[in-house]
């Protein structure tokens, strides 16, 4: 193993890099050992069929773990099978590759399965300090236990499974503070719009962000999860936060944790894993917790989010390219200039993802539903992370809120975040999302979305327009 | 994966900025289980109607265009999800390089690992190109990863930049798999180092 040079302050990243490198070329390139290979059934099956193709086998599959996600249906059915073939024959790729290469795996009959990046957390196996990769861009969201973690290619898929390892560069530092307090009504999501609403969709390329300062840490995991769930979005591909006390409980007693003996080697290394006074950063944004509001998207970029206290803006009010991009942005989305947020009328909400598809965050939105119900015509959806967060949802009867508010209570999956599988916005239909990305047709052919809180989302859905959940808070049931 | 070395050709302007890999390559073309086919839903939801029928004003879909193999787009290009659908789809429709002012990260990576290069080039070299690359089959450009120049139609050349390990890969059509598992042994003293120092893992 590599040992760290002592003297030179290192960040949390310079930290997990240097416990990681395999070799080193000259030219800077390194092959990065590989803690952990989640593996779900879109971008995988190309990758084994490169290894079957070469004679090559799974290097570590004691490392590499599946789980179907993007394409299973949501609906209480689904055992009966997946109605579409092509969905149906990647699932049943997944099925066949995760049996045939031995790695650890959860189909779909098990109530563990569920989202790649919410299972991963839940089970152990995302721990501090590790590098953890997938074939998804949202892997960033492992990063809330301290772990490297990012998206690759298929290609990297491959070059994982068959090496455990990954040839990489490494990125700049970068870190993001957000100091004081939040007020009422604000959360991990409106931290993570704002961060992004500042530094842009490519602010953080090239770098890793290290989330850090007050109202950081006094985030659960969940709410620390959102906001490195969302690095991605930020062109950041991994974000970091340190691990502490509530990392440490969060993990304790999970199923792949270190257990006895190892449990005290494992915190006595994590407990080292944060940035050295006088670490160097090669960017820094510093924001007040308290000048946070709730925060919602216009557009069809995350970097479209503004408090939902303001007005749709004018495009003339960018520069450059953004111009004509925000143009557009409107144009899709069907939205005029100087509206303020607060009057636009939304026809679905959805309520998931690996974004927001945790207990605290269904808990959150049933906190709004309780007694209520969604306004006449706006559909409803929830879609737990995992099996576990929809039992727990149910032990907790949050299913029931849910239900007589008039949502769907579905099983768990990707489901609407991305529309793999049925579950798709109708064009023209506006949603009040809890996912990630507000991409032209994320969620449907010509849908429409505005990302924000779960607990905005429920509003939303009980107004029928996007709503500031402080003044919502000020009513009765 | 086929060698990168010199390419001169049609160059399809693309302004637009933060074309994420959503829009070049739409997820319900991600059920495939292959590489190849993907060309003709590059760009699915801006190119077809939803009948299926061309949109005679998106760039690919001019008569000028539609043999482009080089794309010369805005800022941030590829941003979102790290599907590598959208370079297969890109190298599909004969695509081999992207010239834009930034790249997102994942994106950059999977063009490498398909014979695709992703050339960064100041605002002013973009603008150039783009103005260069709207007078259409007119205009070719000429991509030289030996000599790391892209150069106009009226013979201006920039100069780019790229890691040398890739370059390398790329002229070469290297595996990068068949490379790394050279390095078996080192993997393997990693590994042994590892069952020592953080047993958990």
């Amino acid at each position: 193993m590599t040992i760290p040079a002592a003297a030179a302050p290192r960040t949390l990243y310079d930290k997990i890099w240097d416990a990681h490198v395999v070799d080193r070329q000259e030219d800077g390139t390194c092959l990065l050992y590989i803690d952990r290979h989640l593996v779900h059934e879109v971008t995988s099956p190309q990758a084994f069929e490169g290894l079957r193709m070469t004679g090559r086998t799974v290097r570590a599959p004691e490392r590499t773990i599946a789980v179907p996600d993007h394409n299973v249906p949501t609906t209480l059915d689904r055992q009966q099978g997946i109605d579409n073939e092509e969905s149906r024959i990647q699932v049943d790729a997944l099925d066949r590759n995760a049996r045939e290469f031995g790695v650890h795996y959860y189909p779909v009959t098990d109530i563990r399965q569920g989202i790649v990046h919410i299972v991963g957390p839940e089970q152990g196996w995302t721990l501090p300090g590790m590098t953890v990769v997938c074939g998804d861009s949202h892997t960033a969201t492992h990063g809330a236990f301290g772990a490297l973690a990012h998206g690759i290619g298929t290609s990297e898929v491959e070059h994982v499974l068959a090496t455990q390892t990954l040839i990489q560069g490494k990125s700049k530092n970068m870190k993001v503070e957000i100091t004081g307090r939040l007020a009422p009504g604000v959360t991990a999501k409106d931290i993570v719009l704002r961060i992004i609403a500042e530094t842009g969709t490519a602010g953080g390329t090239g770098h890793v962000i290290e989330y850090c300062g007050e109202a950081i840490r006094n985030l659960s995991m969940e709410g620390r999860m959102t906001i490195c769930n969302m690095a991605i979005e930020g062109g950041a591909r991994a974000g970091l936060i340190a691990p502490d006390e509530v990392t440490f409980a969060y993990v304790q007693g999970r199923p792949h944790a270190p257990k006895g003996a190892q449990w005290e080697a494992a915190i006595a290394w994590w407990k080292t894993l944060f940035s050295d006074d006088g670490a160097q950063f090669d960017k820094v944004l510093t924001i007040r917790a308290e000048d946070i509001a709730p925060t919602v998207t216009w557009g069809t970029s995350p970097e479209d989010a503004l408090p939902i206290t303001a007005l749709v803006p004018a495009p003339e009010s960018f520069a450059g390219g953004k111009v004509d991009a925000a143009r557009r942005s409107l144009d899709y989305m069907g939205l005029t200039a100087g509206t303020p947020l607060t009057q636009i009328a939304i026809d679905a909400v959805f309520i998931g993802s690996c974004t927001n598809g945790r207990i605290e965050d269904l808990r959150a939105a049933a906190e709004v539903l309780r007694g209520r119900k969604l306004a006449p015509g706006v559909r409803g959806m929830v879609v737990p992370g995992s099996g576990l967060v929809r039992a727990q949802a149910e032990e907790e009867g949050l299913d029931a809120v849910f239900l007589e508010a008039g949502f769907e209570w579905r099983l768990a999956g990707c489901s609407m975040c991305l529309g793999m599988n049925p579950d798709q916005l109708k064009p023209g239909e506006r949603c009040a999302a809890t996912s990630n990305r507000n991409f032209e047709g994320r969620q449907g052919y010509k849908g429409r979305t505005h990302l924000m809180s779960p607990a905005m989302a429920a509003a939303a859905g009980v107004t029928g327009r996007l709503t500031d959940i402080r003044e919502f808070a000020k009513e009765p049931a | 994966m086929d060698k990168f070395t010199t390419l001169t050709g049609i160059a399809a302007p693309m302004p637009l900025v933060n074309i994420d890999t959503d829009m070049i390559i739409p997820k319900q073309f991600l059920k495939t289980i292959k590489r190849s086919g993907l060309g003709v839903n590059l760009f699915d939801e801006m190119r077809y109607d939803r009948e299926g029928r061309e949109i005679p004003d998106f760039v690919l879909n001019k008569p000028a265009y539609r043999d482009a193999q080089i794309l010369i787009a805005g800022d941030n290009f590829g941003c979102g999800s790290s599907r590598e659908h959208a370079p297969w789809a890109l190298l599909d429709f004969g695509i081999r390089c992207v010239i834009s002012t930034s790249f997102a990260d994942i994106f950059f990576n999977n063009c490498f690992k398909n014979g695709i290069l992703p050339v960064v080039l100041p605002q002013a070299a973009v603008d150039a190109l783009m103005e260069d690359a709207e007078r259409g089959a007119n205009a070719r450009i000429t991509v030289d990863l030996e000599t790391q120049t892209v150069t106009a139609s009226d013979g201006t050349s920039h100069a780019f930049e790229v890691d040398a390990f890739r370059k390398h890969c790329l002229m070469n059509g290297l595996d990068d798999i068949g490379l790394t598992m050279e390095k078996a042994p080192a993997i393997d003293r990693f590994e042994d180092g590892m069952a020592q120092a953080r047993p958990w893992i």
